[in-house]
Parts: structure tokens; C-alpha cells; sequence
């Protein structure tokens, strides 16, 4: 079942693609100089050799060994793997689209420019924030973009000794990471006992050194922040902003807007909330959006429309500069905005309702059978625990995973968020049907029985995949990265 | 409405808003206090059908417009072949996500695999990732691993000959951190070594520097590794991979970084993304390298297979102590990679290259006998080069004349850096895939307007 | 049950120390390697720099946890094992035998404070 490397199918003077011949006027290339020796290249490197067809059938099979949400249903927590729409496709391929240059002259460009410009617009109102930057490729790439901006924000008003970040004990990963990259330090603030941020640890937290709570409203425990209203007054009181990660943006989008929850900058992940590809990690695109407060900080070029078109405004003094290579991830906010025009506002508003909708029908099948630590009602994912599963029977979060991986489906996050031992986070979103969660909760409920009576059977699956758990000790002893 | 990406029927939801016991969607949101509940539809516009949607894009599309491109700057337009568009577009790749669950991604792993052999081949250095966001950020990324690596350092040293959008985003790296960004100046075109051992202070951490450089021209490092190891510093290149089928390789110039673009293999221009970047490093970076590595190890039966590895590098693990926060890279960028080089193979990549340095410099060579423009420096170049005119005039009226023809003849060099030294500057980039038909419109276009 | 050396003095983030003459040698102990598991790889401090009590000084890796050394007294770093840069599992093997670094001029009132053997064996049945 598996597929040899490439490489090892090469053969010397074989071919997949072919060159026109070079058709300058003859002598032209033998009278040109050679490159000084010194700056040549020494060894050669070693590629495949191989004809358009091998190429073909590697990548092919490849595929036959990868899954996406058009193989099946990905219940992967806080990712949003709802359905990528071939309408967005099918744009991303027009000529008028992936042969524009970056830097042609922008009297050429208006289109794309007009399409970026709407984007900012639709997803400023979507958010309720006053205006954004579609250069982030991703949302810790976001995240990193706001937080820049609140460190220069401060900077600008001589509030130097705002150094602390604020960060959940629930919040992902990416959150103090980014926090650290910009040199400010992370304070943890714990959660209380129905999972939301503990508002007394926060207040006590809370002075002078603060510049930012970062906070995922609904949190990864798939829970809103009810008293967000409260917890935004007390941070601006101390004179801090509030970052919102957007990563769970889908269980609420059309319904509130983080502006209305007192949030300055937040980021997007247009790869999850607006449906574009997740391509098997990227390319993403994680739009950073701002209320009045924070936007001269934000990333240049600006765009605008004038009465001339659309322009870049390069001229933003308070600026923190550019944030990637040129625009952005152009073909990803062409999806994105191709999402929005198709479902519009109350299409947006019914791929919330219907995402909650799903994450509470699952969960009403799951309870059943399995631990849910922070139960309730739930947004549009939530968390299971396997902790007395494992217990009882030997059987860990990561066993029942692999087990549903040969019932045919994508498992759950795993083991996150770590406040639940042994966690399990589901994320159906709106595209599956009642049927498809029916059929699957089925599967997760026979497999636990399964299990139970024979613990043994889930520790060695999956059965039906061309390997099964692999040696990760080994992997990182004996680092093979390359051939 | 019905949303075709919404499955559910009213029967449907009666019966699971029954199952979960509560009497409608509402409720569910009961959470959300009414002062934060909208009254209303967010302000966009109503959704539209397929058919609408495309009938609206088209006719945005028609603002776009075209030309045969003679623009780089880090976007280029070479050749690729059917086999990268058709075989990336295949779903179980597009619709992938990150491959946690090995056992059912081996076919994503494989091919990241496949892509990291690939850059450590091409740029000669032993570890590679899986991709990050674009080579502007892979340069930051460099410079974190620098700081990080040198004893109470806080500076890193870039050349000013960097890609000037490059240089920005090193500058908004710095913001705000306590570190700081020096600039090496340069000189005729390329950057000036000879103040190098001087800038070599205790708080310098590394040196990032380019070739081809912000103008195209090569640059020789002969001498700068050696001074740089010899001060604790580490060497970064930056290079746009293609070039790397001619010129030396980080590996050879005794880099220990290795970062750039791959847009040349296999994407397309896409007003600039995704494009896809690159870092490999030496051995002894391995673990401070960032972003996604993919290993292969075994399975209980001994049957070899890709896993994401070295995992405890990353944010998801180490939180506030990972030094880079990179989740999501550009995976499928780097497929399209990594199915290009597969196709070029080693003596397809020296085509591009070799016949992108010969349809350069013929260009090159024939603008340069006309007046009013030179060529700014002798300095070795490779598929792009500057070339100053005398006057702006007469330069405006090159670059609209020529567009009048379809042809975008260069960017200027002050739309990057917006400074008035550089106004009269043009980059022109060649690429193999221009064809002699297009090079001779190029320039009769050029002898009209300057004669 | 964890094995705890009559003869070392530990620290609530589960590292344990050993005097000998001027020097301090810090490990971690057995209860924290099992925690762990699988230790894949080790970052030492740099021999040379001085750290402060509760400073993070190194991390210790296994497959898929990355956790901090809490340094338990402060110290300048005068040595670190080298053995494990090539060989970490060797603090899998026996934590007591395989320190990670060696301190000098440390706080003599910071190891005072240190539990002993029996304290801290109380300390691993309170948690």
C-alpha cells in the first residue's frame, strides 16, 4: 500500500517536462560571458528523474494516502474543517487572477484591489471592527501582527512598562507564543469551575504592567465567555486592550461581533471560519482587524478608494510596516470573499446557527456514554474526557482516535485543551449532515463498547491504513528528514 | 434560503433540537446577553447563487488587466508544467488539513518529505522544514534564531542590498523587542564586506544577507563565514531558489541558514500569494529550526512511514517558551514545489536558470546601447538587472508607451523603497519562459521611445 | 514508587541536589523522569552564565512534552554532562547518576532550604 520515494524511481536521461529551445540570434550565447568561476555552483543536486507519468501516478497515490473533508467527515476541534466550496475553486484558477504581478502598475490591478478592498470592508462588518490588513498568511501570523501593534501602541503613548500578556490557561498555543516573539511576557489566568475565565484570578491580575488580555470567545472548551462584557470594562479600566483569536469565530459570525464584546484587534482564520482549503496546513490567511484605537498601527500599504480607483497608502508615520513578502495571500482572500458573496448575511449567520446546532446534537449523543467535564449547552464545539476510560480500562483519548480512524472518519483534537485530562475535542461544523452524525456518533459509541471488552483491539489500531502507530521515540533519536 | 453548504432540512432540525432538548437555535445561544445578541443582519450584502457570484468576479476580473511581464522583485513568471496545477488540485491534498494523524496522512508527509529533500539537495545544507509563510519571513524567522543562539546578543546584521520589502519586515520584527536590525551599507550594487569585521560587535548575533540581491546582481561572499563563526555569529543567504541551480550554494558559501522564496518553482504570480518560503539549516541548528518537520521512522511491524516530528520545538508544546509561534505554513504551495522540481528534475532546473541568464542578458546587452539608459553597475547578474535612465520624464514615458503595448516592462525601484535616490532606477527580470518574439517587441518598443 | 536518596537534597519542581566540595550537582529526580517518560532531548545552559533560585535554566524533551528545569539554587553554571547531549535517555536509565549541570558559587541559604529525603518523600504522597 505504500509508495516509494521518487527519487528511488529515477533513471538517468528520463523526463517530465521539456524546455523550448533557446532561439537567440546564433552566437550570442557562446559570445556571452561566463559567470566568474568563484560564484559558480559546485555539485549538482539530486532530483528525480523520471517521465510525466511517474509523476503523475507518485502524486496521485500520494493523495489516495492523505485525507480531506471531501473524503470524509473531520470533526478536528477548533480547525473549522467545514466544506471548501468548488465555486472558490474554480475562481482561484482564473488567468485574470494567477498571472497579476505584485508589482505591476496598480492602474492594472484595480481588480484585485477592489476585491481586497470589499473583503476589508465585509469583514470589518462581520467583526464590527472599523478596518483591517489581509497581509498575515495564517492566524498565529495574525496574532503576531496584533500584538505588534499593541506593543506599538504603547510604545507611542510612553507606556513602557506595559509588558505583561494576559493568556487563559485554555487558550491555544499560539497565543503566548506570539506574546513572547513581540518581548512581552505571559501571565496565565486560571479558569473556573464551569471552564470560563476566573473573573477574580483576572482582576487580581490586573495593573499597570498589563497591555493585553488575549482571549477565544466561545473558548476551546466550545463555552462563550458570558461575562465578556465585564471582563472587557475591567481590562480598558486598567488601561489595557483585548485581543480576540478568532479561531472559534465560526459559532458566533452574524450573530455578535467581537467589537460589540469590547475587543481592539483581533485576528481571522479565513482557512477556517470562511471556508477556504486548509491545503494539509496552509497556505491559510489570518486578516488582522482593529477598532479606531489600534488602526494607525496598522500594517502598510494601506488601500483606499479615491476618486482616481483604488491606491496603496504608504504614508502611515505610526505604522508597524509590512508584516509579509507583498499583499498577502491573495488566492486564499479571493476564496474567502467568494465564501461571503455567496452565502451573504443571513448565509453567514445560518452557517453559525447550524454549526451550534450540530456541536449540541453530537454532544446530546456523546453524553450518553462518555464524561463531558464543562457540560451545558455548548457553542460550536466541545470536549470529551477518556480520563476514567482510561482508568478502568487502559484506554487513552489517543486510542479511541485511532480507532475511529478505521471506521473511516478524521478523529477529534486531540489532548487539547490540556485543562481536560485525556481530552477529546469535537468540531462537526454545519456542513455534515444529521444522518453523517448519527452514523458517527454510532461508530465512537461501538468502538467504546468494543474497547471495553477488548482493550487490546484499540491499542493496535488502526488496522486499515498502510502503517499503523508509528516510532516517534525513534523518529526524533534517529532524525531521518531528508533522503 | 437554501444553502447548498448547509445540509439540514426543518425536519431535520425539529428533530435535533428535540434530541438536545431545547425548543430552537435560539436557546442555544442563550449565553450571549441580549446587549450583545444583533438585532439585525450584519451589514453585507445578500447571499447570491453560484451563477451571480460568477458573474460578478468575471466582471472584477475585467478590471485586471495583463501584459507579458518583465517584473521580479521576488515574484516571477517561469514556466511550469501541467502536472503541478492538475496534481495539487487534487482534493485529498486541498482539503487536508495539518497531518496530526500520521497513519492517515502518509501521503502529505511523504510528499513534505519529499519537498525538504528537495531544498536540502538544492540548497546543500542538512535540515530543511516543511515551508513557512514567504522568504520576507523566513528572514525574520532567521533572525530569531540568531538572537537566540548568541549569548546576550540583540543585534542582527542585515545588507542593505536586501529586498526592500524584506528589509521592512525586519525592521517590524525588531519593533518593539529590544532588538535591533544594523544595516551593512552597500556599495556599487552590492554589499559593502569591507565594514563587515568592524559591525562584528559582542551583541551581534548573525548576518542575513541576499543574492541575487534587491537588484539582481550577485554577490560574492568569499571570507564572510569564516569571519563570522569566528565571532560566535551565524551567516544567513537568502536566495531565490532557482538562482541556486547556478550560483553557489548557501552550503558552499559556509551558510548556516538557508532561507528565500520557492515561488519560482511551480507557482504561480497570483499578485504575490501564496507564494511559499523556505529555511534549511545546518545540523547543528536542528532544534532551532521553526515550523513543521516531517521525519520517517517505522511502525510496530517495522514498515517505514512519515510523521511530524521534533514537535517539542513548536508552539502547541512549548507554549510561551517556543521561540517562533508558526502553526500553519504553506503546505500545498510547497506540493506545488515539490511536483515542479519532480517533473524539471535536476537538468530541467539548470534550463530555466541557464536560459533565464541568456534571454536576461541579451536584453540586457541591447538596452544598454541605447541612450538615455545604462546599466547602474558591472557587477554579475542573473535574470534581472537595473538599469537607470537620465531623466524620469522620459522613464515614465518608457513604462507607459510599453504598457501601451502589453508589456510591463520593469518595476520601478522607488515603488519598494520610496526613496528618491532610487527613482530613475528600473528592474528588469528575464525569464526563460519570454520568447524572442516577446524580448524583440521589448525592445523595438525601446528603441522607439528612446531614440 | 519513586526511589528518593537518602543522601540528596530536593526541590518542589522535582529536582534533586548533591554537594560535593564547592560544587552543586542538579539532576532531576525519579519521579519526574517518569512523568516525562522517554526523554529524547536535553538544552543545557551555556557554562558561564549565572542564574537565579525558580529561573528556567534547561528543558527537557520527550515525544510530545517539553518541560522546563526550575533551577533550585542559585548558582553560576561551572559544567554541564555532556554525555547527555548525544545520549539523554540516560537520565531515564538512572536520574541520580546522570546529573544535568554542576553550580558554583551558589547560595549556601538557597540549599538550606531544600527539603531532604524524608520531606520530600512526604511531599510526593501529598501530591
Amino acid at each position: 500500500m505504500s509508495e516509494p520515494l521518487l527519487i528511488d524511481k529515477s533513471k538517468k536521461g528520463r523526463k517530465a517536462y521539456c524546455f523550448p529551445a533557446l532561439d537567440l540570434p546564433r552566437g550570442f550565447e557562446q559570445a556571452l560571458p561566463e559567470l566568474p568561476s568563484h560564484l559558480l555552483r559546485i555539485k549538482p543536486a539530486r532530483l528525480p528523474e523520471v517521465a510525466e507519468l511517474d509523476v503523475v501516478r507518485h502524486f496521485t497515490k500520494l493523495s489516495t494516502l492523505s485525507f480531506g473533508v471531501d473524503n470524509g467527515p473531520y470533526p478536528l476541534g477548533s480547525c473549522t474543517m467545514k466544506y471548501n466550496p468548488k465555486l472558490g475553486e474554480q475562481i482561484a484558477q482564473f488567468p485574470a487572477f494567477t498571472t497579476m504581478h505584485p508589482l505591476q502598475d496598480i492602474s492594472t490591478s484595480q481588480g484585485c484591489l477592489s476585491i481586497m478592498y470589499n473583503l476589508l470592508e465585509d469583514l470589518s462588518s462581520i467583526t464590527g471592527m472599523s478596518w483591517g490588513s489581509l497581509q498575515p498568511c495564517a492566524g498565529a501570523h495574525g496574532e503576531y501582527v496584533g500584538l505588534k501593534m499593541i506593543r506599538a501602541y504603547f510604545l507611542e503613548r510612553g507606556e513602557v512598562a506595559r509588558n505583561k500578556v494576559l493568556v487563559p490557561i485554555s487558550a491555544h498555543g499560539t497565543n503566548p507564543a506570539s506574546a513572547v516573539m513581540n518581548g512581552f511576557d505571559v501571565v496565565t489566568v486560571a479558569s473556573n469551575k464551569e471552564g470560563l475565565v476566573d473573573i477574580e484570578d483576572l482582576k487580581s491580575k490586573l495593573d499597570g504592567s498589563v497591555a493585553a488580555l488575549m482571549l477565544t470567545n466561545p473558548n476551546t472548551l466550545g463555552l462563550f465567555e458570558k461575562d465578556i462584557l465585564e471582563i472587557s470594562a475591567s481590562v480598558h479600566e486598567c488601561g489595557g486592550l483585548l485581543y480576540y483569536d478568532g479561531a472559534n469565530l465560526n459559532a458566533i459570525m452574524g450573530m455578535a461581533t467581537p467589537g460589540d464584546m469590547g475587543f481592539d484587534v483581533l485576528h481571522l482564520n479565513l482557512h477556517k471560519t470562511f471556508s477556504t482549503p486548509h491545503g494539509g496546513g496552509g497556505p491559510g490567511s489570518g486578516p488582522v482587524m482593529v477598532n479606531d484605537t489600534l488602526r494607525p498601527f496598522l500594517p502598510k500599504p494601506d488601500i483606499e478608494l479615491t476618486d482616481g480607483g483604488y491606491v496603496y497608502t504608504w504614508d502611515r508615520p505610526l505604522s508597524i510596516g509590512k508584516v509579509s513578502m507583498f499583499w498577502g495571500n491573495f488566492l486564499v482572500l479571493l476564496r474567502a470573499y467568494v465564501y461571503i458573496l455567496r452565502m451573504g448575511s443571513e448565509g453567514i449567520k445560518a452557517a453559525a446557527a447550524h454549526a451550534v446546532l450540530n456541536a449540541n446534537y453530537l454532544k446530546s449523543k456523546l453524553e450518553k456514554h462518555f464524561d463531558v467535564p464543562y457540560g451545558g449547552v455548548c457553542m460550536h464545539e466541545f470536549v470529551i474526557s477518556c480520563e476514567n476510560l482510561k482508568k478502568e480500562y487502559g484506554i487513552t483519548a489517543q486510542d479511541m482516535a485511532k480507532g475511529l480512524i478505521d471506521e473511516g472518519y478524521h478523529p477529534p483534537t486531540m489532548y487539547f485543551p490540556t485543562l481536560v485530562s485525556e481530552a477529546l475535542m469535537f468540531e462537526p461544523t454545519e456542513s455534515e449532515s444529521i444522518e453523517t452524525l448519527d452514523a458517527f456518533a454510532d461508530s465512537l459509541i461501538s468502538l467504546l463498547e468494543r474497547a471495553k471488552k477488548d482493550p487490546a483491539y484499540l491499542k493496535g489500531a488502526p488496522y486499515s491504513t498502510p502503517v499503523g502507530r508509528l516510532d516517534e521515540v525513534r523518529a526524533i533519536k534517529e532524525p531521518d528528514l531528508h533522503y | 434560503m437554501v444553502y447548498p453548504y448547509i445540509p439540514h432540512t426543518d425536519e431535520d432540525r425539529k428533530r435535533m433540537l428535540e434530541a438536545i432538548g431545547v425548543g430552537s437555535i435560539e436557546e442555544l445561544y442563550a449565553s450571549l446577553t441580549e446587549d450583545l445578541l444583533l438585532s439585525d443582519s450584519v451589514p453585507i450584502s445578500h447571499g447570491r447563487t453560484e451563477d451571480e457570484v460568477l458573474r460578478m468576479i468575471t466582471a472584477i476580473a475585467q478590471r485586471n488587466s495583463t501584459g507579458i511581464p518583465f517584473l521580479g522583485c521576488g515574484c516571477y513568471d517561469h514556466l511550469v508544467p501541467s502536472t503541478v496545477q492538475t496534481l495539487a488540485s487534487l482534493p485529498s491534498f486541498v482539503t487536508a488539513y495539518t497531518p496530526y494523524q500520521a497513519e492517515m496522512s502518509q501521503g502529505l508527509l511523504q510528499a513534505s518529505y519529499e519537498f525538504q529533500s528537495m531544498i536540502c539537495e538544492i540548497t546543500g545544507m542538512d535540515v530543511s522544514n516543511a515551508s513557512l509563510y514567504d522568504g520576507a519571513n523566513s528572514a525574520a524567522e532567521a533572525a530569531t534564531i540568531m538572537i537566540g543562539s548568541k549569548r546576550k546578543s540583540k543585534a542582527v546584521l542585515v545588507s542593505g542590498t536586501l529586498h526592500p520589502f524584506t528589509l521592512q519586515v525586519l525592521h517590524t520584527w525588531a519593533l518593539g523587542t529590544g532588538n535591533e536590525i544594523r544595516v551593512l551599507e552597500e556599495k556599487n550594487g552590492v554589499t559593502d564586506l569591507k565594514s563587515l569585521h568592524s559591525a562584528l560587535t559582542d551583541e551581534v548575533a548573525g548576518l542575513i544577507v541576499q543574492t541575487p540581491n534587491r537588484y539582481g546582481l550577485l554577490e560574492d561572499f568569499s571570507t564572510v563565514a569564516e569571519q563570522l563563526h569566528e565571532k560566535g555569529c551565524l551567516f544567513a543567504i537568502s536566495s531565490d531558489i532557482l538562482s541556486l541551480a547556478i550560483q553557489k550554494s548557501p552550503a558552499e558559501w559556509g551558510a548556516d541558514i538557508a532561507i528565500g522564496d520557492t515561488q519560482a518553482l511551480g507557482l504561480p504570480l497570483a499578485f504575490g500569494g501564496p507564494s511559499c518560503g523556505y529555511m534549511a539549516v545546518t545540523k547543528a541548528l536542528m532544534r532551532k529550526i521553526p515550523g513543521r518537520i516531517v521525519g520517517a521512522t517505522v511502525d510496530g511491524q517495522g514498515r517505514r512511514g512519515y510523521t511530524l516530528t521534533l514537535q517539542a520545538r513548536e508552539q502547541h508544546i512549548k507554549r510561551e517558551k517556543a521561540s517562533s509561534n508558526v502553526c500553519s505554513n504553506q503546505a500545498l504551495a510547497a506540493l506545488m514545489t515539490t511536483i515542479h522540481l519532480s517533473s524539471l528534475g535536476w537538468s530541467g532546473m539548470v534550463e530555466a536558470a541557464q536560459q533565464s541568464y541568456v534571454k536576461a542578458h541579451y536584453l540586457a546587452y541591447h538596452l544598454a546601447q541605447l541612450p538615455g539608459m545604462t546599466l547602474v553597475w558591472d557587477v554579475p547578474f542573473w535574470c534581472e538587472f537595473p538599469l537607470r535612465f537620465s531623466d524620469s520624464k522620459k522613464m515614465r514615458k518608457f513604462l507607459q508607451e510599453l504598457r501601451n503595448e502589453g508589456i510591463f516592462a520593469g518595476v520601478r525601484l522607488s515603488s519598494l523603497t520610496r526613496e528618491t535616490k532610487d527613482e530613475l532606477v528600473l528592474l528588469v527580470a528575464v525569464t526563460e519562459k519570454r520568447s524572442r518574439e516577446e524580448l524583440e517587441l521589448y525592445l523595438a518598443a525601446a528603441r522607439r521611445v528612446m531614440k | 514508587m519513586s526511589s528518593v536518596p537518602e543522601v540528596l537534597k530536593y526541590s518542589k519542581d522535582h529536582e534533586w541536589v548533591r554537594l560535593d566540595g564547592d560544587k552543586a550537582y542538579v539532576g532531576i529526580t525519579d519521579h519526574a523522569q517518569k512523568e516525562l517518560g522517554e526523554i529524547v532531548f536535553i538544552e543545557l545552559p551555556f557554562v558561564g552564565d549565572t542564574f537565579n533560585k525558580d529561573e528556567d535554566i534547561a528543558t527537557v524533551e520527550s515525544v510530545k512534552a517539553a518541560s522546563a528545569i526550575i533551577n533550585p539554587l542559585s548558582g553560576e553554571v561551572m559544567a554541564v554532562n555532556e554525555d547527555l547531549d548525544d545520549s539523554p535517555e540516560l537520565v531515564n536509565t538512572d536520574c541520580y547518576k546522570h546529573y544535568l549541570y554542576v553550580l558554583g558559587n551558589f547560595s549556601k541559604s538557597d540549599y538550606d532550604s531544600l527539603m531532604d529525603a524524608s520531606a520530600y518523600t512526604e511531599y510526593l504522597e501529598s501530591l
